[in-house]
C-alpha cells in the first residue's frame, strides 16, 4: 500500500521532470524564435518576402544604412557597394555586396542579418537577398551578392533611419560535412 | 528489530539508511568546500597584487569557472540534501526516507559526477574556462575539448539532485506520522518541500541546456550559432531560466534552518510561522518569472526591463516578511549566543545586506552600470557565503550534539565563527566599493587603482579559509568523543527530532511517534 503510493507520486514526480525537459528543449527555442519574429525583438528580419504592389509613398524619405562584418574566423572581404541610401516605402530597391575569396580553398559563407532599430524589423521586406543561401566562393574568386527590399510603408512614424547588418560566417565545414552525410545517406539507399 | 549498522566499507556503500546517507552528503559536500575554497583561494592570490604573479590567465579562468561550479554543486547542494536527508525523516516522525534505495543511487553518483568534473583540469585545453554560467559561444564553439564531460558531469548532478528531491517529496507527503499535519511541520520541511518541487522543475531545464550545447558542439545542430539561424542570447534565456530558481533552491532550505534555530535560543516560538510558509511560496513562485534581471544588458525592449525589474523588486516584499519574523522572534526574548545562534544572527543581519545589494542590482537603469562588475561578486558571495554556507554551518552545529552524542567544543565554535565572520566580511565588502568603481569580473590582471581593496580582500579570504579548518577539527574532535550531549540538547527546543536519545539511534520512529 506504502509502496505503490510512493510507485505512483514518483511516477508523477518523473514525468513532471520529463516534461521540463522536453521544455527546454523542444519547446522554449521555438518559443522565443517565434517571439522574436513577432516583435522582432533580436533585430532578425523575415524570410523571402512575397511583393505586393503597394503605393510609393513619395513623401516620406527613409535612409538605410548597410553594414557588413565578418566573424572572427571569416577571411573574405565582404563590404556593401553603397553604405547609405535613402529610399521612398514602398518602392523596391536593389543593391548588392560584394565578397572575395581571397584564399587558396574553396569555402561556404552565410551571412546572418540583424536590424536596428528593433521596431523596424518587420517593416523591412527583402524580396531577394544574398542570406537566403550559403555562399560558395572558390578559391581567389568574387562575387557580387544581390539584396532586393522593400521598406513598409507602415513603417512606424519617427523610424527615419533603419541600420541593416550582415555578419558573414565561415559556414565550410558544417556545410561540407552535412553534404558528406547526404552524400552517404544516398550511397547507402542506392 | 533492533540491529545496527554493517561493520567495514560495505556499509557505506549498500547503506539505504538516512542518516548514514546524510552523513556521507555532508562529509561529500564538505570535501568539495574545501577544494572549491582552494580554488577561490588561487583566484585571491592572484588578485592580491595587479599584474600577472601566480598563474596564467588561462589557468585562472579555469579557477573561477571550477570554483562556481564546485561551490554551487558540489558544496552548497549536497550539503543541504544532507541535512533533509537527516533531519527531514527525524523531524516528521517517519523511520526513514520514502525511496531509500534510490537515496543511496543519489548520492553513489556525485563523488563519479565530480570525479569526472575534476579530472578535466588535467586534460589537454584545460578544464571548462568559460565561467559558471557557461554562456554560449563561449561553451559551444570556442570551449576547450573537455567541455563534453563537463557536460556529462552536469548531467549526472542533475539526475542525483532530481532524484534527491522526488525522495524528499515522497517522504514528506507519504511518510507523517499520524497527526503531523502539513501546517504542523517544521519551516525546514516546508521550504524543503518547496525546494525540491523547484528542483524537478528546473534540473531538466539544465540538463536541456546542456544537452543542447552537446548537440551544437558534436551533432551540427545550430541552437546557439548564428550562422547556422541560432540565437546566442537564447542561451541565456534558457540558462537563468534554470539559474534563477537554482538560487533560491541554495536559499530556501536555509530560511528552514534559520526558522528552526532561532526560536531556540530566543526562547520563544517563531513569530508569524503561516506568514513563513506562504512567504516561501511566494518567492518560489516569483523565481520564474524574474530570469530576464540577470541579461539586462543583453537588449532588450523598455516593456521588458521594467516587467523584469518590478518582478525582482516584488522578491523583496516575501523576503521582508521573513526577515521580520526572525527579528520579531528574537524581539524580547531571552536570547543566549551559542555557536549555532551567532551563525544565524550573522546569516540575518549579512543575507539583508545581500539582499539590498540585490535590490539596488535589479534597478534595471542601475545595472547597466554593474552589470558584469565585482559589485555583482560582492552581492552573490554576501547572499550565498552568510546565506547558504553560514546557514549550513549553523545546521552542523545546531544538531551535531543529536548527530554524535557529544557536545561540540563551544570555545573553539566562536573562535570559528568570529573568523569566519570577520573573514567574509574583509573578503567581500571592498568587493562593493571596486565594483561601484567599475572593475569588471573574471579577469586575472587589474588597473593600479583597485590594488589596496584588492590586498584587504584577499587577505580576508585566507582568514576565513583558515577558519575552516577550525571547524573541520571542532567537528572530527566530536565526532570522536567529548562532553555528553542530553537528549534535548539545548534549552526546551521545539521539533520531534529532541524527543530520540542523542546520539541518534540507527532506526528512529520505527513506530509514529504521537503528535500533539
Amino acid at each position: 500500500m506504502q509502496l505503490s503510493e510512493n510507485a505512483k507520486l514518483t511516477a508523477k514526480l518523473l514525468a513532471l521532470a520529463g516534461s521540463m525537459l522536453v521544455f527546454a528543449v523542444f519547446i522554449m527555442p521555438p518559443l522565443y524564435d517565434a517571439f522574436c519574429d513577432i516583435t522582432g525583438l533580436n533585430g532578425k528580419t523575415g524570410d523571402r518576402y512575397e511583393a505586393v504592389p503597394a503605393a510609393v509613398d513619395s513623401h516620406r524619405k527613409v535612409k538605410v544604412q548597410f553594414v557588413a562584418s565578418q566573424n572572427e574566423s571569416m577571411p573574405w572581404d565582404f563590404r556593401p557597394s553603397v553604405v547609405s541610401m535613402t529610399v521612398h516605402p514602398g518602392e523596391p530597391v536593389d543593391t548588392v555586396f560584394l565578397a572575395r575569396n581571397p584564399t587558396t580553398r574553396d569555402m561556404v559563407g552565410q551571412a546572418i542579418p540583424s536590424l536596428v532599430p528593433f521596431k523596424a524589423a518587420n517593416y523591412f521586406h527583402k524580396t531577394e537577398c544574398f542570406c537566403f543561401n550559403q555562399q560558395t566562393l572558390k578559391a581567389g574568386e568574387s562575387a557580387e551578392l544581390p539584396l532586393r527590399f522593400i521598406v513598409d510603408p507602415d513603417l512606424p512614424p519617427g523610424v527615419n533611419t533603419i541600420t541593416l547588418s550582415y555578419t558573414l560566417f565561415d559556414v565550410t565545414e558544417k556545410f561540407t560535412r552535412n553534404l558528406n552525410n547526404k552524400n552517404a545517406d544516398s550511397e547507402r539507399e542506392g | 528489530m533492533a540491529h545496527g549498522p554493517k561493520p567495514g566499507f560495505s556499509r557505506w556503500l549498500y547503506t539505504t539508511n538516512h542518516k548514514d546517507i546524510g552523513s556521507m552528503y555532508l562529509w561529500f559536500s564538505f570535501t568539495m568546500f574545501l577544494l572549491g575554497g582552494c580554488m577561490a583561494l588561487v583566484i585571491r592570490a592572484e588578485l592580491f597584487e595587479p599584474g600577472l604573479q601566480i598563474v596564467q590567465p588561462e589557468f585562472f579562468n579555469q579557477m573561477t569557472t571550477m570554483h562556481g561550479l564546485i561551490m554551487v554543486f558540489g558544496a552548497v547542494m549536497p550539503a543541504f540534501v544532507g541535512l533533509a536527508n537527516w533531519m527531514i525523516p527525524m523531524m516528521i516522525g517517519a523511520p526513514d526516507m520514502a525511496l531509500p534505495r534510490m537515496n543511496n543511487w543519489s548520492f553513489w553518483i556525485l563523488p563519479f559526477a565530480f570525479a569526472m568534473l575534476a579530472s578535466t583540469l588535467f586534460m589537454d585545453g584545460g578544464a571548462p574556462n568559460f565561467g559558471w554560467t557557461f554562456y554560449a559561444p563561449l561553451s559551444t564553439e570556442y570551449a576547450p575539448p573537455s567541455t563534453t564531460f563537463f557536460i556529462f558531469s552536469i548531467h549526472i548532478m542533475g539526475a542525483s539532485s532530481i532524484m534527491g528531491a522526488i525522495n524528499i517529496i515522497a517522504t514528506i507527503l507519504n511518510m507523517r506520522a499520524p497527526g503531523m499535519t502539513l501546517m504542523k511541520m517544521p519551516l525546514f520541511v516546508w521550504t524543503w518541500l518547496i525546494t525540491a518541487y523547484l528542483l524537478i522543475a528546473v534540473m531538466p531545464v539544465l540538463a536541456g541546456v546542456v544537452t543542447m550545447m552537446l548537440m551544437d558542439i558534436h551533432f551540427g545542430t545550430s541552437f546557439f550559432s548564428a550562422a547556422g539561424g541560432g540565437d546566442p542570447v537564447l542561451f541565456q534565456h534558457v540558462f537563468w531560466f534554470f539559474g534563477h530558481p537554482e538560487v533560491y533552491i541554495m536559499i530556501l532550505p536555509a530560511f528552514g534552518i534559520i526558522s528552526a534555530i532561532i526560536p531556540t535560543f530566543a526562547r520563544k516560538p517563531l513569530f508569524g510561522y503561516s506568514s513563513m510558509v506562504y512567504a516561501t511560496a511566494s518567492i518560489a513562485f516569483l523565481s520564474f518569472i524574474v530570469w530576464a534581471h540577470h541579461m539586462f544588458t543583453v537588449g532588450m525592449p523598455v516593456a521588458g526591463e521594467l516587467f523584469f525589474m518590478y518582478a525582482t523588486m516584488l522578491i523583496a516584499v516575501p523576503t521582508g516578511v521573513k526577515v521580520f519574523n526572525w527579528v520579531t522572534t528574537m524581539f524580547r526574548g531571552s536570547m543566549t549566543f551559542e555557536t549555532p545562534m551567532l551563525f544565524a544572527i550573522a546569516f540575518v543581519i549579512l543575507f539583508t545586506i545581500g539582499g539590498f545589494s540585490g535590490l539596488m542590482l535589479a534597478i534595471a537603469p542601475a545595472d547597466f552600470q554593474y552589470h558584469d562588475t565585482y559589485f555583482v561578486v560582492a552581492h552573490f558571495h554576501y547572499v550565498l557565503v552568510p546565506g547558504a554556507i553560514f546557514s549550513i554551518t549553523a545546521g552542523v552545529y545546531y544538531w551535531l550534539p543529536k548527530w554524535t552524542g557529544n557536545m561540540y567544543n563551544e570555545t573553539m565554535g566562536k573562535v570559528h565563527f568570529w573568523l569566519a565572520f570577520i573573514g567574509l566580511n574583509v573578503t567581500f565588502f571592498p568587493m562593493h566599493f571596486v565594483g561601484l568603481a567599475g572593475m569588471p569580473r573574471r579577469i586575472p590582471d587589474y588597473s593600479l587603482q583597485f590594488a589596496d581593496f584588492n590586498q584587504i580582500a584577499s587577505m580576508g579570504a585566507f582568514l576565513f579559509g583558515a577558519a575552516q579548518i577550525v571547524f573541520l577539527f571542532n567537528v572530527i574532535r566530536t565526532v570522536m568523543g567529548g562532553k555528553k550531549a542530553t537528549d534535548e540538547v539545548w534549552d526546551n527546543p521545539e521539533g520531534l527530532e529532541w524527543t530520540v536519545p542523542s546520539p541518534a539511534p540507527y532506526h528512529t520512529f520505527s513506530t509514529p511517534p504521537a503528535v500533539r
